[in-house]
């Protein structure tokens, strides 16, 4: 570098001489424009704006300059850096979106290959339906009642009106312990939780009962020994048949849809009198009859209608032997089986696949059903 | 019960064109469920046929195949080109020269079925010969009908080859099977449905014409001696308050019974015997009455009603020696020698023969639980003991016996005796005062006072209006004999919606006030399911029924509670008697049912009651069902029912993590139960603490975790089955479970959880490598650490865990890193030093740790 020298032209700085800065400026554009890689334009970026590039060995000889060519050599080659600077990180953010866009293209994998690396869960169909029917009735401001399986012989029927004799007792098939004399049996309905609730609650009771029921039924298409109930009761004042009607309306809408509704008539229970049969409309084939027609309804058989199950008002003999008093309240129950309601909903043909835990029918349903 | 229409329709009007789905419907409305229909679907030709040559062939399936040439008489052969059939039948129950039932090409059976000439077990078969349920006479498949054999042997006599069945048979005219309930006695007869039918039309006036409405003498001194001698009545019940007796002598016993008799007896599916048994039949069929026909010549003193005694026998109708017990009611010969069990069966001794000529008719009204009782006793339940069980009219006694008397004389050319014997001890009904507002009050339909009063004399009560007690909301009403059901409002209540229809009943949604929704047992409950699912277990449910031998394949110890089962006494199956008392025991047959389908992959959890009776069983007591039980008894009967404990219980085996593209997959192993119960624990925020247990069956002695509530309460165990218990159950090698006691955790978890403050400021990260013995537990090291720590430690967590080569022999190196954090402050580096030696110095103390 040449030290100060008054007597010195700057047009005759050879490294300041403006074709050549132009010339150092052309360089280092096309270089820019040349590098194809980050890689690259970091080399361009040491040769042309780097310590030893000509740009900046022509900034240093200005200091040389006399005061009065400072001013226009440093405003040249200033200019002169300013635009290649420019260049390089125009090209810099070129070529990292360039490299961005690139990874993204070499980083795909195939998304379709198998993702699941665990084994997924699942939940039992019959206590998602149980739990579909009790969240419908929770929400309309029932209740939960729960009891034993094993349950006393008096809950499980004396206290319902069956008393030992009672012809409807011997259409039960019952699960009795042993010492028979224990008095104590499989709960063959999930009736006794009624009575539990009766005894033990004042009224109003607006209850739900689900749970598991036994009977001595060997396991076919239809039977199983060991299945599943959900019952209702509500006891307050002024109840009557109109509202066992609309809760039974209430309970085949949350289950089978809002088209459907339903026909009642006389049945005979031992726990109510007066006692109600309900037949819903096939939510299949919406009661249209097809009964002896070349393809009758599956779901309905071709009747249009669909049995529901028993219910009724609760015998005054029941709400006595609760120590409810029959002439302040009234009652009704209804209840029915989880396996049919089941079979019905998700067109499960029979039963064996509800009772043999083979896993695969379970994780049909995921989670909730 | 069975009602031909056409029996129907002498008793009632039935609608014009009515067909028996219109009858059905008809009787459905006022609640009569109908259970099939029988007959009026089948189109003929159905004949009489003699077989005259049968060739019986064993086929390759081992199955017997008869080739039979039937002569099906001039009917069928003019449809037939005149020639005698060659059929080809299934079933082996005939010989050469019986007579049978042959539906011929053209016909249609039953359900549409069309029957044609054809290729059948190598030949051509030009018709069928039919079995019972074929031609919806029955259900009766067994074998063919061979007409000797369903219509009596000298009825039989009289058909000829080419007979039409279907006239024969009654099979032209429809047949309504309804199902009768417990309260409807009545409706076991042709009069109370024919009354019901009526009823459903509206109860035109003169439309129902009662079978029971006929003049029966009144009783005088002459009939045969009766002696009602009950001296232990059930319940203040006599076991028989009515004994009708009457007699028709010179009966000739070659009389047949009427083939349109006949016919209405198969139709309502009862065998035709003889004439007088027939007569008996029809009458009950009738009117309702169950009787009975005894031999007067194997009578030999008075029939005394008595109960049993001690040691007394009795060879039954059906060829049965029958203990009697005491509670049985007899009807005996002088008050010795037992003719029937009353109301159930008559006895073999008494029983009208082919070579009887003189009959006693008896009618009587039994008491319905002596009946049941009897019925239930000896496993017999006959058309008699079916309708006295559920209460038969005791006002029809007489008129049933006038009714039997009169077609004895009439088809069996017998006089009858002059005597008629009535011992009557009923009692007439007490009138109900009833509040006509009642049925509305109950059904919630407002009916008339007219209609309800309406409604009730049409079913037979009578009302009075006028009487003491009445007033404008008042009547007395007094129910009809044969209903002994109708007690107080609600059961009129019942009669009065009925009759004006269920379907006027309104629909109207309930309105619960204050409902609290599901309590926390419940929701946790969900929770624990939940997460189980979550955690990638499959639910399953499982029968409760296990075998006896379990227990000892489950190496559970001689004195471990788990061996206190509930026995059941009737079990399915004699190979399961007892009731879980743990989810695995019977959850183990649901994993080995999954495996033997072939999937190799199974984890499963059951939620579940387990059965834990913690001794022998106590006795339940049975109170009066008059009141409410007091304190105390309600108190005995709850604590009668063994204790059943909520569980969880998990069995997996296979990969938990399975191999893919990604490479091999991870087996599951004893740290998978650990992790789902630690899962389950944390779902419902309940700390729990993780023990080695080198004791618990069936776990593996080295492979078991205890897992505790932090103040020691037992949750459950998990880790890898006993080999041993693995080979006694053949589970796949390996199999891991778990079984957690879901009510200690809801327990645990009841209260709401109250939150930490956390801190803001940055945590503070060391590490530490701990030698301790190989035996030395995990988690003492690490509850060790936690207690030296002092409160700024924020968490403990285990990295590695290494025995080999680079540590001597016996002892392993445990990497745990630690992580400060204080509330107020950034810790200084000085402090965390000063932390991380005094968790390690605790954890030296406690377990012999020393740093690396």
């Amino acid at each position: 570098m040449s030290g100060p020298n008054t007597n010195y032209d700057p047009v005759e700085v050879s490294a300041l001489d403006p074709a050549n800065v132009d010339s150092a400026v052309q360089e280092a554009l096309a270089a820019i424009a040349a590098a194809a890689s980050l890689d690259d334009l970091k080399a361009v970026r040491i040769a042309h704006q780097g310590e030893k590039s000509p740009l900046a060995l022509a900034n240093r000889e200005i200091g040389a300059l006399p005061p009065s060519a400072k001013a226009e050599a440093g405003k040249r080659v200033g200019q002169a850096r300013g635009r290649v600077g420019q260049a390089l990180s125009a090209r810099q953010t070129e070529l990292e979106a360039e490299r961005d866009e690139r990874i993204l293209v070499e980083e795909r994998v195939d998304v379709t290959v198998p993702a699941l690396r665990r084994l997924t869960g699942a939940r039992h169909p019959i206590e998602l339906v149980a739990q579909r029917l009790v969240d419908a009735f929770v929400g309309m401001g029932w209740e939960v009642a729960e009891g034993p399986e094993l349950e006393s012989e008096w809950l499980n029927f004396d206290a319902l009106n069956l008393g030992p004799d009672h012809p409807a007792r011997q259409m039960q098939d019952t699960f009795f312990l042993d010492p028979v004399d224990s008095g104590l049996v499989l709960r063959t309905q999930t009736s006794p939780v009624q009575i539990r609730t009766m005894l033990e609650q004042e009224p109003p009771i607006y209850i739900v009962a689900p749970g598991k029921v036994f009977r001595t039924d060997d396991l076919d298409a239809t039977h199983t020994p060991v299945f599943h109930q959900i019952e209702c009761l509500a006891i307050d004042k002024g109840l009557t048949m109109a509202h066992l009607r609309g809760a039974l309306d209430a309970f085949v809408r949350i289950m089978f849809g809002e088209d459907t509704r339903t026909r009642v008539r006389a049945n005979y229970f031992p726990f109510t009198e007066p006692s109600m049969e309900t037949d819903f409309l096939c939510f299949a084939c919406h009661g249209e009859e097809t009964w002896g027609s070349a393809e009758p309804c599956r779901t309905c058989g071709g009747s249009g209608w669909i049995e529901l199950g028993g219910s009724g008002m609760v015998n005054r003999k029941v709400l006595r032997t609760c120590g409810i008093d029959p002439d302040v309240y009234s009652g009704f129950a209804f209840g029915l089986g989880i396996e049919r309601a089941l079979q019905l909903r998700h067109g499960v043909q029979g039963m064996h696949e509800i009772v043999e835990g083979d896993i695969r029918f379970s994780q049909q349903f995921g989670m909730g059903a | 019960m069975r009602t031909p229409l056409s029996w129907l329709a002498e008793y009632t009007d039935l609608a014009p064109g009515a067909r028996g789905a219109d009858v059905a419907a008809s009787l459905v409305s006022v609640g009569l469920e109908e259970e099939d229909l029988h007959g009026g679907d089948i189109t003929g030709p159905l004949v009489v046929g003699r077989v005259l040559e049968l060739e019986e062939q064993v086929q390759k399936n081992g199955k017997p195949i008869r080739y039979c040439v039937v002569d099906v008489g001039q009917n069928g052969q003019m449809l037939t080109e005149g020639k005698h059939q060659e059929i080809v039948c299934g079933a082996t129950n005939f010989e050469v020269g019986d007579l049978v039932v042959v539906v011929l090409p053209g016909a249609v059976l039953p359900g549409g079925f069309e029957i044609s000439a054809r290729k059948t077990y190598g030949r051509m078969s030009n018709g069928m010969i039919c079995a019972e349920d074929e031609i919806g006479l029955g259900h009766d498949h067994e074998g063919i009908i061979v007409l000797s054999r369903l219509l009596g042997e000298e009825r039989a006599a009289s058909l000829s080859p080419g007979d039409d069945a279907i006239a024969l048979l009654g099979l032209a005219d429809e047949t309504v099977e309804t199902n009768v309930t417990p309260d409807r006695g009545y409706c076991f007869s042709l009069r109370g449905l024919a009354r019901e039918y009526w009823h459903a039309q509206g109860s035109p006036e003169g439309g129902f014409r009662d079978p029971a409405a006929v003049v029966a003498p009144d009783a005088n001194g002459d009939g045969y001696t009766v002696e009602l001698k009950d001296d232990s009545p059930i319940d203040g019940n006599e076991g028989c308050d009515r004994y009708v007796a009457r007699i028709v002598r010179g009966i000739d016993p070659t009389r047949q019974t009427p083939s349109w008799m006949a016919r209405r007896l198969t139709q309502a599916g009862m065998r035709p015997i003889s004439l007088a048994v027939d007569v008996t039949n029809y009458v009950m069929l009738a009117v309702g009455q169950p009787l009975h026909a005894f031999d007067v010549d194997r009578l030999s003193g008075s029939v005394v009603v008595r109960r049993a005694r001690v040691g007394e026998k009795l060879t039954t109708l059906d060829d049965v020696e029958r203990a009697l017990n005491v509670d049985d009611l007899l009807i005996t010969d002088g008050g010795e020698q037992p003719l029937a069990i009353a109301g159930v069966m008559g006895g073999a001794s008494s029983e009208v023969s082919d070579t009887t000529t003189d009959v006693l008719i008896e009618a009587a009204h039994f008491d319905p639980t002596t009946v049941a009782r009897s019925s239930r006793r000896h496993r017999l339940v006959t058309e008699a003991s079916k309708r006295f069980e559920r209460g038969v009219d005791p006002k029809v006694t007489a008129a049933a016996a006038q009714l039997a008397v009169d077609l004895l004389v009439e088809h069996g050319g017998g006089t009858v005796d002059p005597g008629v014997t009535d011992v009557d001890r009923t009692t007439d009904r007490v009138a109900y005062r009833l509040d006509v507002t009642e049925p509305s009050r109950i059904v919630g339909v407002d009916y008339a006072r007219e209609r309800v009063v309406g409604i009730l004399r049409d079913l037979g009560c009578s009302v009075d209006e006028q009487g003491a007690g009445t007033d404008d909301r008042h009547i007395l009403v007094t129910p009809p004999s044969w209903r002994p059901d109708l007690v107080d409002a609600p059961d009129y209540a019942e009669e009065v919606a009925r009759i004006d229809g269920y379907n006027n009943i309104p629909s109207i949604t309930p309105t619960p006030t204050e409902g609290r929704g599901l309590t926390h047992a419940q929701r946790a409950r969900r929770v624990v399911a939940d997460a189980l699912a979550g955690f990638g277990l499959t639910e399953v449910l499982s029968y409760p029924f296990v075998a006896e031998g379990l227990a000892d394949q489950l190496m559970l110890p001689v004195d471990d509670d788990r061996r206190q089962a509930v026995r059941l006494a009737n079990p399915l199956s004699e190979e399961r008697p007892l009731l879980r008392t743990s989810i695995l025991a019977s959850l183990v047959d649901t994993l080995r049912r999954n495996v033997a389908r072939g999937q190799k992959d199974v984890a499963i959890y059951e939620l579940g009651l387990v059965f834990r009776p913690g001794g022998p069983l106590g006795t339940a007591p049975i109170p009066s069902v008059a009141t409410r039980p007091d304190a105390d008894t309600l108190e005995r009967l709850y604590a009668a029912v063994p204790a059943q404990p909520r569980r969880a219980g998990i069995l997996a085996t296979g990969q938990t993590e399975p191999a893919g593209w990604w490479g091999p997959g991870r087996a599951a192993d004893w740290s998978d139960m650990v992790a789902a119960v630690q899962t389950v624990a944390s779902a419902l925020a309940v700390p729990v603490v993780v023990a080695n247990d080198p004791g618990h069956a069936p776990w593996h002695p080295g492979r078991c975790a205890r897992i505790t509530l932090l103040d020691g309460t037992l949750v459950g165990h998990a880790g890898e089955l006993h080999p041993k218990v693995v080979a006694a159950l053949e589970l796949p090698a390996r199999t891991v479970a778990a079984e957690v006691d879901v009510d200690v955790l809801i327990a645990a978890s009841a209260e709401p959880v109250q939150a930490q403050a956390f801190s803001t400021f940055p945590p503070a990260l060391t590490d530490v490598a701990l030698l301790v013995a190989s035996d030395v537990a995990a988690a003492d090291v690490e509850s060790a650490l936690r207690s030296g720590a002092g409160e700024a430690l924020e968490s403990v967590s285990l990295f590695d865990v290494y025995e080999g080569e680079h540590v001597e022999a016996g002892r392993k190196s445990l990497a745990y890193r630690l992580t400060f954090r204080a509330t107020d402050r950034t810790l200084t580096t000085e402090e965390v030093n000063g932390f991380r030696d005094a968790a390690v110095a605790s954890a030296a103390s406690a377990t012999g740790a020393v740093q690396r």
